[in-house]
This record gives C-alpha cells, sequence and structure tokens, in this order.
C-alpha cells in the first residue's frame, strides 16, 4: 500500500504539490489523474524517496522508501520512457537494473519477452520509439517482480495495440494482489484501466472515488435550451418554469441554459405554457473527458491563451468520450476538416460532442460539419465557477477556427 | 553488505555497455604516448645544443610524460561522462529508485570508473615511458634508476586522480557541459598560465594537476623551489579530490534526483 500522508512539496514561492493525503490499495489499479504540470510526476517522485517533500510524508507499506535496503524487488516505477542511455542496448539497460537489484540475468530476458522487445534486445535504445522506450520502462520496473508499482504515463507513445496491452497487464498485475499506481492526464484512458480514482488539480486533491462513483456522478444527461437572444426576462421565466417542475437550469456562458432533471418533451411544454420561444431544445451528455475537464479546469497550469489552428496538436489521438468508451472513441470523423481543439490547452471543455450525444447543426443556419467545435462557451453551473476567470472572449468561434 | 557487490555488478555492465568508455579511454592512452613520442624525439635531437645547465636538469622520465597533459583531457571526459551520463539521460531516477543509499550507489560508481582508470592509467604510464626512453636513445632512463619506478607508477597514479576529481566535480554540477566547460579549460588553460606567471606561481603550484604532477618528476627541475615533494605533491591533488567526493556525495543525498 502507498500512503500520503500531508504531503508538500515547494519550488521557492511555487507551490508543486499541496497537502496531498491518499492511499493506494492493493489488488486495484488506481489511476492519478491530473492535467500536465499538476504535479503527478513530483508526487510519485517524492513516494519513491527521489524527492524529499517540503512536509508531510510518503510511505510504501507503512515505511518511507529511502532507507530501504531492496527497493528494487518491493517497488518497480516508470518514470521516465526515455531515461535510457540511447548508447546503451535494450538488454544491457536491464542487465544492469538487474544486476543493480540482485538479480540473475535470466530474469532480463523474461521481461523483454514479456513485454515483447526480444528481438531488438540488443539495439541500442537511441533507436528506440517512444512506444518502445515505453515498453523498456515497463520491463525495467517489472524485473524485480515488486508488489508495487508506480507508472507515470505508461500509454504516451503506445499505438492502440499497445495501449490495450498496457491496460490488460495493469488490471492483470492488481489482480494478483499487487498495488499498482498509474498516472495519466487522460480521462478516458483511466475510465478504462483504474477501478479507483485520485485526481489532483495544482497539486491538491480533487478527487479520490472509484470509477464507477466518478462516472456515476459526473456523466449526467443535460438538455441546452436556448432562448432569444436579447430577452433575457423570457430566459429568467423559463429558468424559474424549469426549477417549478424539479428542474435545475444552469446559465452558460453564452446565455444559454443547461437544464438537468427533465426530459426533453416536458421542456417544450414549460416553455409553452411559459410563453417563452426557444431557439434551441437539444439533447446531451456529458463525457467523463468534459467531467474532468471541469473539475480541474480552474488548477490547469499550463493553458493555451488562445486556441486557434495554431494551437498546440491534441493529446494522443483518442478524442473525448462519453460515459462508456467502447474501446477507441472516434476523433472528429475523416474528411472533416474540423480542428481537433486540445481539450487541456482550450477553456472550452465541450469543445467536441462525445459519441453519444446527437448531431451538432450550426445554430444559425450556416451549414456547421459533424463533429465541429461547438460554437458555444464552456457551461458553467452555478457554483462553479472556477477560479481563473473563464476565458469566454477566447473562446473559437467556428468561422475563426476553420 | 550484498548491495555493494550488486550496484559494483551494475556498475561494471553500465561502464562497459556504452561506446563514449571505450573511445575515451582509447584517447587518453594514444593521445599521451604519441605525443611523449614525439617530444621525447624531439628532446633527443635538441640534445646536443642545450645548455650544460639543462642537461643537467634534463629528466627524460618526465620528458616521456610529456603527452599527460593533453591525454589527461581524455580522462576528464570518461570522468565526467560517467557521472553526468546519469543525469543527462535521466537514468540517476531508475537508479536511485532502485539503490535509495545514495552514498553506496555514488561510491560504488566511482570505485568501478576509477579501477578501470588506474588500470588504463597505469598501462598508459608504461606504455609511454618504454616508447618514450626508446624515442631517446643514449639519453634514456631505465625502470630501476632510482625513482623511476615511483613516476611510472606515479604516473598511473596521476592519471587516476585526474579522472576522480573530474567524476567528483560532474557530481557536483551534474550537467556535462557544465562540467566540462569548467574543467577542460581549467587544466589546460588556467592552471598552467597561473603556474607560468610569477607572481602566481606560488599559489598555482597548489592546484591539483600541479601538486600531482610533481609525482612523475624525478629530475627536479632548475632553480625548482617547490615546497613539497612527490608523494607531498600527490597528497595535494588528492586532498583537492577528497574534498570535491565530500562535496558531491553532501549535494547528491541532499538534492531532489
Amino acid at each position: 500500500m502507498i500512503e500520503a500522508v500531508g504531503l508538500t512539496k515547494r519550488y521557492g514561492p511555487r507551490t508543486a504539490v499541496q497537502n496531498l493525503s491518499f492511499q493506494v490499495r492493493p489488488g486495484t489499479v488506481t489511476g492519478f489523474l491530473g492535467p500536465n504540470g499538476s504535479g503527478k510526476s513530483t508526487t510519485m517522485r517524492m513516494i519513491l524517496g527521489l524527492d524529499s517533500p517540503t512536509a508531510g510524508r510518503a510511505t510504501i507499506g507503512g515505511r518511507p522508501f529511502r532507507p530501504n535496503p531492496h527497493a528494487a524487488r518491493q517497488v518497480g516505477a516508470l518514470l521516465d520512457a526515455k531515461a535510457v542511455h540511447g548508447g546503451r542496448s535494450a538488454r544491457a539497460h536491464l542487465l544492469s537494473l538487474a544486476q543493480l537489484a540482485g538479480l540473475p540475468a535470466r530474469r532480463v530476458d523474461e521481461v523483454l519477452a514479456m513485454v515483447g522487445l526480444q528481438d531488438v534486445a540488443h539495439r541500442r535504445a537511441k533507436g528506440f520509439s517512444l512506444g518502445m522506450g515505453q515498453r523498456l520502462g515497463i520491463a525495467a520496473a517489472l524485473l524485480g517482480d515488486p508488489q508495487v508499482l508506480l507508472f507515470d504515463e505508461p500509454v504516451n507513445g503506445l499505438d492502440p495495440e499497445g495501449i490495450l496491452w498496457v491496460r490488460n497487464l495493469m488490471k492483470q498485475l492488481a489482480a494478483e494482489g499487487r498495488t499498482v499506481f498509474v498516472s495519466s492526464h487522460l480521462m478516458s484512458e483511466m475510465a478504462l484501466t483504474a477501478e479507483h480514482l485520485i485526481v489532483i488539480g495544482r497539486g491538491q486533491l480533487l478527487a479520490d472515488m472509484p470509477v464507477k462513483d466518478f462516472i456515476s456522478a459526473h456523466s449526467a444527461d443535460f438538455a441546452r435550451v436556448r432562448t432569444p437572444d436579447g430577452a433575457a426576462e423570457q430566459r429568467e421565466k423559463l429558468a424559474a418554469a424549469i426549477a417549478e417542475a424539479g428542474g435545475a437550469a444552469a446559465p452558460e456562458p453564452d446565455g444559454a441554459l443547461r437544464v438537468t432533471g427533465l426530459p426533453l418533451p416536458r421542456i417544450s411544454d414549460l416553455a409553452h405554457t411559459a410563453g417563452v420561444r426557444l431557439w434551441e431544445l437539444s439533447p446531451h451528455q456529458a463525457s467523463l473527458e468534459e467531467a474532468y475537464m471541469r473539475m480541474t479546469q480552474g488548477a490547469v497550469d499550463y493553458r493555451a491563451a488562445a486556441a486557434g489552428p495554431a494551437g498546440p496538436p491534441a493529446p494522443g489521438g483518442y478524442g473525448p468520450q462519453g460515459a462508456v468508451p467502447p474501446g477507441y472513441a472516434p476523433g472528429p470523423p475523416p474528411g472533416v476538416p474540423a480542428p481537433p481543439p486540445n481539450p487541456y490547452a482550450q477553456p472550452d471543455p465541450a469543445g467536441q460532442p462525445g459519441p453519444y450525444a446527437p448531431p451538432q447543426g450550426h445554430p444559425y443556419g450556416t451549414p456547421g460539419p459533424y463533429g465541429a467545435p461547438q460554437p458555444y462557451g464552456p457551461p458553467q453551473p452555478y457554483g462553479q465557477q472556477p477560479p481563473a476567470a473563464p476565458a469566454d472572449p477566447t473562446v473559437p468561434h467556428p468561422q475563426d477556427v476553420r | 553488505m550484498a548491495v555493494v557487490g550488486q550496484v559494483l555488478r551494475s556498475e561494471w555492465t553500465k561502464i562497459r555497455s556504452v561506446r563514449s568508455t571505450v573511445w575515451t579511454l582509447a584517447t587518453a592512452v594514444v593521445v599521451t604516448v604519441a605525443v611523449g613520442v614525439l617530444i621525447c624525439t624531439l628532446a633527443r635531437k635538441d640534445f646536443g645544443s642545450m645548455p650544460d645547465e639543462r642537461r643537467l636538469a634534463f629528466d627524460p622520465t618526465n620528458t616521456s610524460f610529456a603527452g599527460m597533459g593533453l591525454g589527461q583531457l581524455a580522462m576528464i571526459v570518461f570522468g565526467v561522462l560517467v557521472v553526468t551520463n546519469e543525469y543527462s539521460t535521466g537514468m540517476i531516477r531508475t537508479s536511485l529508485a532502485a539503490v535509495p543509499q545514495r552514498g553506496v550507489f555514488l561510491f560504488c560508481k566511482l570505485l568501478v570508473a576509477t579501477a578501470l582508470v588506474f588500470a588504463v592509467g597505469l598501462a598508459t604510464s608504461f606504455a609511454a615511458f618504454f616508447a618514450g626512453q626508446a624515442a631517446l636513445g643514449a639519453h634514456r632512463a631505465h625502470l630501476g634508476d632510482p625513482g623511476v619506478l615511483r613516476a611510472v607508477v606515479g604516473g598511473g597514479l596521476y592519471m587516476t586522480m585526474i579522472a576522480l576529481f573530474s567524476m567528483a566535480v560532474a557530481a557536483m554540477l551534474r550537467s556535462p557541459m557544465l562540467s566540462l566547460g569548467i574543467l577542460m579549460p581549467f587544466f589546460f588553460l588556467i592552471s598552467n598560465i597561473l603556474g607560468n606567471v610569477s607572481a602566481t606561481r606560488k599559489v598555482g603550484r597548489y592546484l591539483p594537476d600541479q601538486a600531482g604532477s610533481k609525482i612523475m618528476q624525478v629530475v627536479a627541475p632548475v632553480n625548482d623551489e617547490t615546497p613539497y615533494g612527490p608523494w607531498g605533491g600527490f597528497a595535494i591533488m588528492a586532498a583537492w579530490t577528497a574534498a570535491a567526493l565530500v562535496g558531491g556525495y553532501v549535494l547528491l543525498n541532499k538534492r531532489d534526483a
């Protein structure tokens, strides 16, 4: 079991990790989720005794890591797939680590076969792809057959087959009763791999719950309702009617309402009764990715100021997914010129509809391609305003994007 | 301690599985011997035209080590790379996650590298001596002459100590570029300048390379006022190295990896 108690790390005036407390239990895969720069790697390094915490402590099996004389046989870690001397062969790299742990050379060949690198064992690591590097790093973590495993972003750079392999490996390791702690910045990946989630943002704990609970708490259906522009009293009227009927209406920055708790026909009826005209009434499903981004939105350190065609590329190849993504959810359909918005670089978490969201026509009549970035700003329920003011003006308008 | 044996084996695997080891050490051998032979050949041709004073002070043994000044630079590169490879690749985190006892890790690494450098340095020193003496012809020294064996073994010790000092400095600085950028000009230029300007000579001779190279002398130069002998000089060099090692150890132990 890995335990962090009040773990804090400051670099000068900057706080990387703030009073983090959690437990990682054996027998399950625990996902460690957070945007880039949220303190995941720092936390992992502190657990491994590489960085010393400013305050608090991290223990593995109840003991701090650093005085542990048999570290390599009890704890295996993949921190950085590129942390290999490029001039050294995969086998020599693993052999040096095996010897460090007092393991026989035969174990090196075993793990090489396990990760599928036996054919390139004598090639120098310089020529390895990122995916091969990840496999080599995973092999290094598995060397000592440890009971506690930490993986920092293990699926980075892997192809779909590799991702599936890592996912099954993590599950298998956990099923064998090991403690498996996997970090990622991809909610969709964690939803498939992990059973338990620890979410951090800006070094602070945001959620610590089973994945199942996270999904049921965060992927509710909702309806977008739009009343005529410039008629705020109509909107207020409708919001009041919805509240009276037992629903919840939260305004979105562009003036639409995000309605939960009522079926679409009922909303239409309420509007009709209240004499409010509707410009839009559409069903939506908040994806897990969206929920995660809303949660961490105020806590994203490195956000692009304005997104556009020149914005950073989307991470990985896996678009935002629905609550229970069926394998690899599709990104924008091929041939559609819509640039995939980087969900971590953009303040608009609703950049793309999940696979279950209905097709989104452009609200103003201009033909919007299926899967185009949603023209409206991020949904902001009452009372959940992120600390950083929503960067509404920077939300790309579809015309600007294209 | 079982851990020590494990780390030593691991470090030996690391050292022999990268090409920079062979390249740097081979360069050290070739440059030291070749430059030594060249200078010895020139000295033999020059000997007839030397003033008596210089003939008296002619040190055939030390002349065959004339290539040390250049060859030691390759040793410095080797020492720096052995340590900074861990940092520039990020391997240090994997290593320290496997061996959390950082002192054990550092000293095993340095021990393996130092042992290798000593073997290569000693071989270089003997090769440079014999090749150089052969080139000197009639003016040669013999291994059995007083002080000569000490000077030749000292040549190997000097190279070893230079490499170890470089490793210790690199352990403090962590960056290969920074370490080489400080060590190379220091030993190639600054030390020589300080040692040859009369105002700074008194200070310059306490620098590690100048003090250490005293061990390779058999005949004292003219007007030599060095206040220490061959072993005294080597002790000064060892003290520098020890200080750097303490610094490297303290920083490694304290710093985040």
